[in-house]
C-alpha cells in the first residue's frame, strides 16, 4: 500500500505543508469584525474591487498584446534582428515592477526632465497642456504589462517552438493560409501555455503592492495594507487577503473547466526545422517595431535611466555591494532549487497517479503566488514560531539552554515563504513540460517494471530539461526581485539588493536607490540569458 | 539523473550556514522601523564607544511589531525602534514592550514626548507644518490646518496619500483638538481642494508645489531640509521656491494649539535577553551627540531641550508645538483612518 502510494502520500504531505501559511490566513475568516467590514463596505471596498478588476483586465490585455505577437514573430517568422530579439525580449523580466514604476515616474512626472523640458521650450505652465499622468491606474497597467509580458512571451514561444511543424504544414496543405493556420491551429494549440503565462502575470498583478501604492491606486492589495498598517488589524487584513484568494480560486477553476478533457501533447515526433515565414520590406520593419516596443520601454529606457542615476548622481554603494549581491544570489539560487525540486515531485505524483486528493492539493498549493509577500510572511511566521516554541519547551524540559528561534528566526523561514509564494511558477513550467511527454512513454517504462521515481529520473527529467531549467531560472529571478517577505523574515544584519533599494526609495531617495536597483537587473540578467540559451537548444535554428 | 539528490545536499549545506542565532554575550538586538541609513551610523558609534555589538533588522513598523508578537517570549529582540507615536502606542498595547523607568532618559526627555507609564521614549521630533510656494501664496491667507479646507485653496492643495501614517497622526491629533465632526468637515473640504489625486511621498508633494501643480501642501520639515542641503541643482531649485508656515500658532481655543509634531522613539522589549545593554543603547540615543546627529544628518529636531540645531532647522523659524500627549495619536488612529476613508482621501 505505502509502496504503491508512497509518492502520492509524499505529495499530499508536502502540498499540505506548503498550504499551511495560506490556511493560517484563511483561518482569520472566522474572526470577522462586522463593524469594520460594514465601514469598508460603505466607503472603500467598491473602489478596491473596481480598481483591481480594471488592473487585471488592463494588465491581462497588455501582456497578451505584448507577449503573443512577439513570441509568434520570433519563433515563426524571419526578419532582420530576429535572433537577438528572441532573447532580448526576455530582459524586462529582470526589472522589478516597483523599480520600473520609480524610474518612469522620475522621467515622466511633472517635475521630471521630460515635462520640465516641455515647459521650458513652450513657456507653458502646469495644467496648460495635456500629458500622460504616470501615477494613475493607466500608468500602473502600462508599468506592469511592460515587465510581466515576458511570462506570456516565454511560455508562448516555447509552445510555438515545440509545436510540430507538421500540423501547421498539414493545415497549409489543406488550403489554410499562413495566418489562418496561426489563428486556427497554432494559437489554439499554444493556448495552455499562453494561459499559464497569463495567469502567472495576473497573479503577480494581484499580489503587487509596491507599484499601486506608489501610484496612489487603491486596489485590493493596498486595501489589505491600509487595514494592516492603518487599522493595525491583522485579522481584517487577512480577511481581505482571503477574499482575494477566493477570487483567484474562482479564476483557476474557470480556466480548468474551460479546458476540461482537452489533451495537448503533440502526436508527432518530428522536431524538424521549421520553414520560417520570410518577411521583407515594410512587413519586416513592422515586425521589428512590434518587438522593439516592449524591449525599449520595458528594458532599455528604465535600465538606461537607472544606469545614468547610478553612475552620475547617486551615492555609490561601496564594497557593501559584494555582500548584498552574494546574499541575493545565494538566497535566490537556493529557493529556486527547493521550489523546483518540490514542483517536479508534485507534478509527477499527479501524473503517476492522478487521484483526486493529489489533484486537489496540487491545484491549491500554488495559490500563494496571488497573495502579497507580507501576508505570506505572516502566514509563515505563525506556524513556524509555534513549532519553535514547542522545541524550546522541549529543550528547557530537558534542562538545556533554549536554542532560540531555529525556524522562524533563520533563513529557513525565508526559504519556506519563497517556496509558498513561487511554487506556482515552478509548477506551471514543470507541468507544461510534463504534459508534452506522451503517456505512452510512462506505460512503456512501467511495463518494463520501473518504479514511478525511476521513470521520472530516467525518462521525464531528461526529456523536459528545458522546462525544468525555465522553472529554476524564473523562480531565481522572482526571488531576486522579491521584497516584502524578505523584509519581514530576514535574520539580523542580513540585507539583499532589493531590501537596500527599497530602503532608499521609501526614504524618498529614488536616485540613491538606483545602484542597488541596477544590480538587481544585472544579476537577474544572468539567468535570463541562460534561459534563452536553453530554449535555443530546443530546436535547431 | 541525480539532480534532485544533489540539489538536496546543496540546500542542506547552505541551510546550515545560514542559521544565525544572535545570542553572544555583549550584544544588543534591535528591530528598527527607522531605515538603516538613518540609524546604523549611530549604532556603529555606540558599538565603538561601548564595545557592545549591535545586531539590526530593519523593516516596516507593523510587520516588525507582528514579528515581535508572534515570536513572543523567544524573541531575540531587545530594543524596538520605530517612527510615529501611534506605532509606539500600538506596540505598547500589543504587549511587546517592557515598562521601565529610566531616570537617565526621564531627566532629559520632556514628559509629553515619552509614554506616561515608561513603555517608550521619544528620541527625535518631526514637525509637519504647511509648506507653500513663496511666489504664489499670500502668507496672510495661511493660518491653520483647518483653513486649508477654505475655498481659497480650491485646486491649489497637494496632499500625500492617507496611507501615510504621518497624515493619519495629523488627523488623529485633530480629532482630539476639534472633535470628530469638525475633523470630518475639514477633511471633506481639503479633499475638495486637491489639485491632483494623492500619490507619492512628501518629497513628491514638495516638488509638485515647486513645479506649480499646486500652491500648498503639508509635509515633514526634514524632507525640505534634505532638498535644501542637497548638492543637486534640481533639488536646490525646488527648495528655493518653498517656505515653511507654522500653522495654528494663534487663535482662540484649540485653533491656537500649535503645529503638529510627532516623534520617532524606542522602547525595551518585554522579553529582551540583554536589558542592561538595551538601556545603555537608549541612553546613548538620547545623548547630546546622538541628538545633534539627528538634527545635522536628517534635519529632525532633538527631543532634548537645549541641544543645538543646524542652520537649516534654524532657518525654518520658531514655532509653538501642539502640546497633545502623543499616545493619543495612537488611540485615535483607527478613527482617523475611518474619517479619511469617508472623506475619500485616497
Amino acid at each position: 500500500m505505502l509502496k504503491r502510494h508512497g509518492l502520492s502520500v509524499f505529495a499530499v504531505t508536502v502540498a499540505a505543508l506548503l498550504m499551511l501559511p495560506v490556511l493560517v490566513i484563511l483561518s482569520y475568516l472566522i474572526k470577522a469584525d462586522g463593524a469594520l467590514w460594514q465601514h469598508m463596505f460603505e466607503t472603500v471596498l467598491n473602489d478596491y474591487l473596481v480598481n483591481s478588476l480594471l488592473l487585471l483586465l488592463g494588465v491581462g490585455s497588455g501582456v497578451l498584446l505584448l507577449g503573443v505577437p512577439t513570441a509568434w514573430l520570433t519563433s515563426m517568422c524571419d526578419f532582420p534582428g530576429r535572433r537577438w530579439l528572441s532573447w532580448a525580449l526576455l530582459l524586462p523580466l529582470a526589472v522589478p515592477a516597483y523599480i520600473i514604476a520609480y524610474t518612469y515616474t522620475g522621467l515622466l512626472d511633472f517635475a521630471g526632465p521630460v515635462q520640465t523640458w516641455i515647459r521650458d521650450i513652450t513657456g507653458l505652465g502646469y495644467g496648460d497642456y495635456w500629458f500622460f499622468e504616470i501615477r494613475s491606474l493607466g500608468g500602473a497597467i502600462v508599468m506592469m504589462s511592460l515587465v510581466l509580458y515576458p511570462y506570456v512571451y516565454l511560455m508562448a514561444r516555447a509552445a510555438f517552438l515545440e509545436q510540430s511543424v507538421s500540423s501547421i504544414e498539414v493545415g497549409c496543405s489543406l488550403g489554410y493560409s499562413r495566418w489562418r493556420a496561426l489563428w486556427s491551429l497554432a494559437l489554439p494549440m499554444a493556448r495552455p501555455a499562453i494561459v499559464a503565462g497569463l495567469s502567472l502575470a495576473l497573479m503577480e498583478t494581484l499580489a503587487d503592492y509596491g507599484t499601486v501604492q506608489y501610484f496612489g491606486v487603491s486596489t485590493f492589495t493596498t486595501g489589505i495594507f491600509r487595514t494592516f498598517y492603518g487599522y493595525g488589524d491583522t485579522a481584517a487584513a487577512a480577511q481581505l487577503a482571503a477574499s482575494l484568494l477566493a477570487f483567484v480560486i474562482l479564476l483557476v477553476m474557470l480556466e480548468r473547466y474551460s479546458r476540461r478533457r482537452a489533451r495537448y501533447h503533440s502526436a508527432a515526433e518530428s522536431r524538424a526545422r521549421a520553414d520560417l515565414i520570410p518577411l521583407t520590406g515594410s512587413k519586416a520593419f513592422l515586425a521589428l517595431m512590434i518587438c522593439l516596443v516592449p524591449l525599449g520601454f520595458g528594458f532599455v529606457i528604465p535600465a538606461g535611466q537607472l544606469l545614468w542615476w547610478a553612475v552620475f548622481e547617486a551615492e555609490p554603494l561601496g564594497w557593501e555591494f559584494v555582500s548584498l549581491a552574494w546574499n541575493s544570489f545565494s538566497l535566490a539560487f537556493l529557493a529556486a532549487l527547493v521550489a523546483v525540486t518540490l514542483a517536479i515531485l508534485l507534478a509527477y505524483a499527479q501524473r503517476a497517479r492522478p487521484i483526486k486528493p493529489v489533484r486537489g492539493v496540487l491545484a491549491m498549493s500554488g495559490f500563494g503566488y496571488a497573495l502579497p509577500g507580507t501576508i505570506i510572511a505572516i502566514g509563515v511566521l505563525i506556524p513556524l514560531a509555534w513549532i519553535d516554541h514547542r522545541i524550546i519547551a522541549l529543550f528547557e524540559g530537558w534542562g538545556w539552554d533554549s536554542p532560540g528561534l531555529i525556524l522562524s528566526g533563520s533563513l529557513i523561514a525565508l526559504l519556506f515563504a519563497y517556496t509558498v509564494r513561487f511554487l506556482a511558477v515552478a509548477l506551471g513550467s514543470v507541468q507544461a513540460g510534463l504534459e508534452k511527454i506522451k503517456p505512452s512513454l510512462d506505460y512503456a517504462g512501467r511495463s518494463m517494471g520501473h518504479s514511478p521515481l525511476a521513470i521520472l529520473r530516467k525518462i521525464h527529467v531528461p526529456l523536459m530539461r528545458s522546462s525544468v531549467l525555465t522553472a529554476v531560472l524564473i523562480v531565481f529571478v522572482d526571488v531576486l526581485k522579491e521584497l516584502p517577505a524578505t523584509l519581514i523574515l530576514r535574520p539580523f544584519n542580513f540585507n539583499t539588493m532589493a531590501v537596500r533599494a527599497y530602503e532608499l526609495a521609501s526614504d524618498e531617495r529614488l536616485v540613491d536607490a538606483a545602484p542597488a536597483s541596477i544590480m538587481i537587473v544585472l544579476v537577474g540578467l544572468i539567468p535570463v540569458l541562460l534561459l534563452h540559451a536553453s530554449i535555443a537548444r530546443r530546436r535547431p535554428q | 539523473m541525480n539532480l534532485i539528490t544533489k540539489a538536496g545536499h546543496i540546500a542542506f549545506a547552505f541551510g546550515l550556514l545560514f542559521i544565525t542565532t544572535a545570542q553572544a554575550a555583549d550584544v544588543v538586538n534591535v528591530y528598527s522601523a527607522r531605515k538603516e541609513a538613518l540609524i546604523k551610523p549611530l549604532l556603529d558609534e555606540f558599538s565603538a564607544n561601548t564595545g557592545i555589538k549591535v545586531n539590526l533588522i530593519t523593516g516596516k513598523a507593523d510587520a516588525l511589531l507582528k514579528r515581535l508578537q508572534v515570536e513572543g517570549s523567544a524573541s531575540p529582540a531587545d530594543v524596538f525602534i520605530t517612527v510615529d507615536a501611534g506605532r509606539l502606542h500600538r506596540a505598547k498595547t500589543a504587549g511587546v514592550l517592557k515598562q521601565m523607568s529610566l531616570p537617565a532618559l526621564e531627566q532629559r526627555i520632556p514628559a509629553s514626548l515619552r509614554d506616561a507609564d515608561g513603555y517608550w521614549y521619544g528620541l527625535t521630533l518631526r514637525a509637519r507644518p504647511i509648506i507653500y510656494a513663496k511666489q504664489r501664496v499670500d502668507i496672510k491667507q495661511l493660518s491653520s490646518y483647518e483653513a486649508l479646507a477654505d475655498s481659497v485653496w480650491d485646486g491649489r492643495l497637494c496632499l500625500r496619500s492617507s496611507q501615510s501614517v504621518y497624515n493619519q497622526s495629523l488627523v488623529a491629533a485633530s480629532i482630539d483638538a476639534i472633535g470628530k465632526e469638525a475633523t470630518q468637515d475639514w477633511l471633506d473640504g481639503m479633499v475638495e481642494n486637491l489639485a491632483k489625486p494623492p500619490a507619492g511621498g512628501d518629497t513628491d508633494q514638495l516638488k509638485a508645489v515647486a513645479a506649480g501643480v499646486c500652491d500648498v501642501t503639508i509635509a515633514n520639515t526634514y524632507y525640505l531640509g534634505r532638498l535644501i542641503k542637497s548638492d543637486k541643482p534640481a533639488d536646490q531649485k525646488v527648495a528655493s521656491k518653498l517656505a515653511v508656515f507654522w500653522p495654528n500658532q494663534s487663535g482662540t481655543g484649540n485653533l491656537g494649539r500649535g503645529a503638529h509634531f510627532n516623534v520617532s522613539g524606542a522602547g525595551l522589549t518585554k522579553y529582551g535577553k540583554h536589558p542592561q545593554q538595551a538601556q545603555q543603547l537608549l541612553a546613548y540615543l538620547a545623548s547630546d551627540a546622538a541628538q545633534r546627529w539627528y538634527a545635522d544628518i536628517n534635519n529632525e529636531y532633538p527631543v532634548v531641550p537645549g541641544v543645538a540645531i543646524s542652520a537649516t532647522l534654524e532657518s525654518f523659524g520658531a514655532y509653538t508645538m501642539d502640546p497633545i500627549a502623543l499616545q493619543i495619536l495612537g488611540e485615535n488612529n483607527r478613527q482617523a483612518v475611518q474619517l479619511m476613508d469617508r472623506a475619500g482621501w485616497r
